[in-house]
């Protein structure tokens, strides 16, 4: 069996504006049938793909923002926010969606896995994470 | 290529998957279905029914894994394993039971 590496993958930048997002929410559902010990992490204007309430319907973009909700099913285990990043923008994890995550064999839950960082914190995920992808 | 329910034509991609997931009509399953030659029972509706309310409430189909897991959850751990699923569409769960519910080829699906 091959070893299981810590992925991290890092978003900065604002949904809809660019096609960033959603490719790297793409990447992460495709990911997870690998297996891999999954981790997202939100920073600068990336905070705004997980703020509360968004509409697309003047745009002609397909609002993704129910889909963050589902990656605790696709074994998804957390999605760190930069505290500074949401501080910067007038936001608090208030304004933030929220993302269960259940372990189906052990019924084990948490009911959000949405969890703001300091510096320190980032800096020592991002150490510690075997791949980075960055978007 | 297109199909027609009830007199009606329907657009679909290349893989003949529903163009537009809004134009979705249960009859829509029942054609494509009979287009395999197989009638759908109630257990094939479960799982159709399923995936419509799944992407209706996080906008992707999901994987095959993420569905064998939460029918299980919602629909009896009897019928939460690849067998029971692929029995009911040999084709393969994602593919051909989203496909039937008018839902895009699941992210990832090849």
């Amino acid at each position: 069996m091959s070893e299981i590496k810590k992925f991290m993958y890092l978003n900065r930048r604002a949904p809809y504006g660019t096609i960033y997002a959603w490719e790297s929410l793409e990447v992460v559902l495709i990911g997870a049938a690998f297996d891999q010990e999954v981790s997202l992490m939100f920073v600068d204007d990336g905070v705004f793909q997980l703020v509360k309430g968004s509409d697309t319907s003047e745009s002609d973009m397909k609002n993704f923002l129910p889909t963050y909700r589902t990656l605790g099913d696709y074994g998804v285990r957390h999605m760190f926010v930069d505290q500074a990043s949401l501080e910067a923008r007038g936001l608090t994890t208030d304004d933030l969606i929220q993302v269960e995550w259940e372990d189906w064999e052990t019924e084990e839950e948490v009911d959000n896995i949405v969890e703001a960082v300091d510096a320190d914190k980032f800096k020592e995920l991002m150490a510690e994470s075997d791949v980075v992808f960055s978007f | 290529m297109p199909i027609e329910v009830d007199g009606k034509t329907f657009e679909t991609d290349e893989e003949g998957y529903l163009a537009n997931i809004n134009d979705w009509v249960p009859g829509v399953a029942t054609v494509m279905a009979a287009e395999d030659e197989l009638d759908l029972s109630d257990e094939h509706w479960d799982i159709i029914n399923f995936l419509r309310d799944y992407y209706e409430e996080y906008q992707i189909a999901p994987a095959v894994r993420v569905l064998t897991k939460a029918v299980g959850k919602k629909l009896g751990k009897d019928k939460g394993n690849s067998k029971y699923l692929y029995g009911l569409f040999p084709y393969g769960p994602g593919k051909q039971a989203c496909r039937y519910a008018g839902l895009p080829k699941p992210t990832g699906c090849v």
